[in-house]
């Protein structure tokens, strides 16, 4: 049971993510639950990589013993490195957003109609 | 006609670089950096070309990154180039040079254009590899690369409202299914260990995992290309972008069109035929579903459009309509693989990919034409515009009769192939189809007429047909267009016949690498 901590809280991260981004009003909100569902997947992916008492995955200076799968790892890595662009290109699209608008409040912000 | 292994990774390799240096030569001069640009793009498509005419010869190409040898850990990635890869590549090349060309006049009066030519090279890069890549997770790279590159682009004129606002949304869309993809990817490799497409598909049981991640990876997918129900942020995204990127878009948005054939065909080939639920097939079920997703997207596509009064928000409805086409062919072909006229509207469909995108694609241009002219995009203020704009009003009739399916253009040819092979299937699929491509002829004939003809309206009056730059790049589609409507069957048996069978045929993708040995 206590291994499955980790999957559940990756439910629970993405869940909060899809909520936050589905019924939260304000642009801030929606980016951190974007930021949310990202950690959710990324902590999906390392759990993945885990073994029950595995150690750091580094070959040189490995004292013995079961290690972690390193690809995960490395897949985390990437995935982290394109969620800081994609957040960063986020809120300074929200900074603009503000600019022109004078809100954050996404049911002010639509004068792209239907 | 043979190519040396490592092409397959300069087509990706040299717009990549092509985007680093941009800002540097664009130092030194802004005429000579636009030159380097388009001489990046052009060598790029001559590779894509070079390239084609070896897989169409003598078939799937691969390129490995990494190790090359299958000790353990195995830690590379690898492309994989076969027939539907390199016929999506070839229309991402052909689209972009054009767009960059266009570019030339049409963006000379914004600033910051060193960053705007480095995020289309990389928007190409990050296209480029999502069609070429072997590998699930280097997908996902490469998916991320071209929706933030061309989110960047939609919100490239920042100085308004809207198109910070269509980047916005754009992201949001973008971010999430990049990230259910991301999910998607980890659900299949945390249970079979691997993230190579072919070795996945040779291996993968269609366990309850196995359907999660299905579903996840074709709602995303289909969610970035913009099928209907996911299709909001298309108008806004097309609408908003200056016209030179509204025509990258279309391509951007083709090649996650390609992810979703490339996962139902390939990923899940092997599994989806064999297995049935209710006594229905899985891969007949999904196509269904796909036809029944396709018919709404061309309805509403094409009632939406009736009722746009801006030009390229109508225009943008009225590829969400011909994106409804592309998929009914190709679900069509599902329900009814093996038969005649299930191969016969596989062909329409993946044939009506490129011709959309040159059709819309031109139609954008025009679109874009119009507002360099006259600072102007809303339907109402427009009129007699044909009387200074000769050039334009040509490329926009050759267009618009593309795009409602007019005989001898290409539209025709390819609609021509997907009425026949639904009507075999179900005939109401083909009276939607056919009607729909009437309204949408209707619609682009009110256009026209709001637009170039009438009285020559008095704040008009000097306006002036846009620059060469423009009408060349124009030109060039428009000449393509014809080309392909008047010999049709060239392209069919050339590009379009070996893509339909490279998708059928998904054991040939897997044995490539997985008893090949590569």
């Amino acid at each position: 049971m206590i291994f499955n901590i980790p999957y559940i809280a990756v439910a629970a991260l993405i869940l909060l993510g899809l909520y936050a981004l589905i019924f939260k009003r304000n642009l801030i909100k929606m980016v951190i639950g974007i930021t949310l569902i990202e950690s959710g997947v990324n902590l999906f992916l390392i759990t993945l990589g885990y073994r029950k008492e595995s150690i750091a995955p580094i070959y040189t200076s490995s004292p013995g013993g079961v290690m972690a799968f390193p690809v995960p790892q490395a897949l985390t890595l990437t995935s982290i490195v394109i969620g800081v662009a994609v957040i960063a290109l986020m809120l300074s699209l929200v900074m603009h957003i503000y600019r022109h608008y004078g809100t954050l409040d996404v049911r002010k912000v639509r004068r792209l109609k239907e | 006609m043979n190519v040396p292994d490592y092409t397959v990774a300069l087509v990706v390799a040299v717009p990549l670089l092509g985007a680093f240096l941009t800002p540097l030569v664009g130092r030194i001069n802004d005429k000579l950096r636009n030159i380097f640009v388009i001489i990046v793009l052009a060598l790029n498509a001559f590779l894509v070309f070079l390239l084609a005419s070896d897989v169409l010869t003598t078939g799937i190409k691969t390129y490995v990154f990494g190790a090359k040898d299958l000790t353990y850990p195995i830690v590379r990635i690898l492309f994989e180039v076969d027939a539907m890869s390199i016929f999506m590549a070839i229309i991402s090349s052909i689209l972009v040079t054009v767009a960059v060309i266009y570019s030339w006049s049409f963006m000379k009066e914004n600033t910051g254009l060193d960053k705007y030519y480095s995020l289309i090279l990389l928007l190409t890069a990050g296209m480029l590899g999502m069609v070429l890549t072997g590998d699930m997770f280097n997908f996902f790279v490469f998916l991320e690369i071209s929706s933030i590159a061309s989110c960047a682009l939609i919100a490239f004129w920042t100085n308004k409202g809207e198109s910070v606002e269509a980047g916005f949304k754009y992201i949001v869309i973008s971010a999430m299914g990049a990230l259910f993809v991301l999910f998607a990817i980890a659900l299949l490799y945390g249970q079979y260990n691997a993230l190579n497409i072919a070795l996945l598909s040779s291996v993968i049981q269609y366990t309850f995992l196995d359907k999660i991640a299905l579903v996840l990876l074709i709602v995303a997918l289909a969610m970035k290309a913009g099928i209907v129900p996911m299709h909001m942020w298309l108008p806004d995204s097309y609408g908003s972008a200056p016209s030179s990127i509204s025509i990258i878009l279309v391509s951007a948005t083709l090649a996650s069109l390609y992810g979703v054939f490339r996962v139902i065909f390939t990923l899940y080939g092997n599994v989806l035929s064999k297995i049935a639920n209710f006594g229905i097939p899985v891969n007949v079920f999904i196509g269904w579903l796909i036809v029944a997703l396709a018919v709404i997207s061309i309805l509403i596509g094409v009632i939406m459009a009736l009722i746009q009064t801006d030009f390229k928000r109508l225009i943008a409805y009225g590829a969400v309509a011909e994106l409804g086409y592309m998929f009914l062919g190709i679900g069509t072909g599902i329900v009814a693989l093996g038969t005649a006229y299930g191969k016969t509207a596989l062909d329409g469909g993946i044939f009506h990919i490129m011709n959309d995108a040159l059709d819309v694609g031109l139609l954008f241009l025009v679109a874009g034409a119009i507002y360099y002219a006259t600072k102007e995009t809303s339907l109402d203020k427009l009129g007699g515009l044909a009387r200074n704009m000769k050039y334009t009003t040509v490329f926009f009739i050759i267009g618009f009769l593309a795009v409602a399916g007019m005989p001898p253009l290409n539209g025709f040819a390819s609609k021509l192939l997907i009425y026949e092979s639904t009507f075999q299937l179900n005939p109401i699929l083909a009276i939607v189809a056919i009607l729909c491509s009437i309204l949408l002829l209707a619609v682009f004939v009110k256009v026209f007429y709001s637009a170039f003809m009438g009285p020559q309206l008095p704040k008009f009056k000097d306006v002036k047909e846009v620059p060469k730059s423009m009408l060349f790049s124009m030109g060039i589609i428009a000449c393509i267009i014809v080309i392909f409507g008047l010999f049709p069957e060239f392209i069919i048996n050339n590009l379009v016949e070996p893509a339909a069978n490279a998708l059928i045929g998904y054991s040939e993708y897997i044995s490539q690498v997985v008893v090949g040995g590569i």
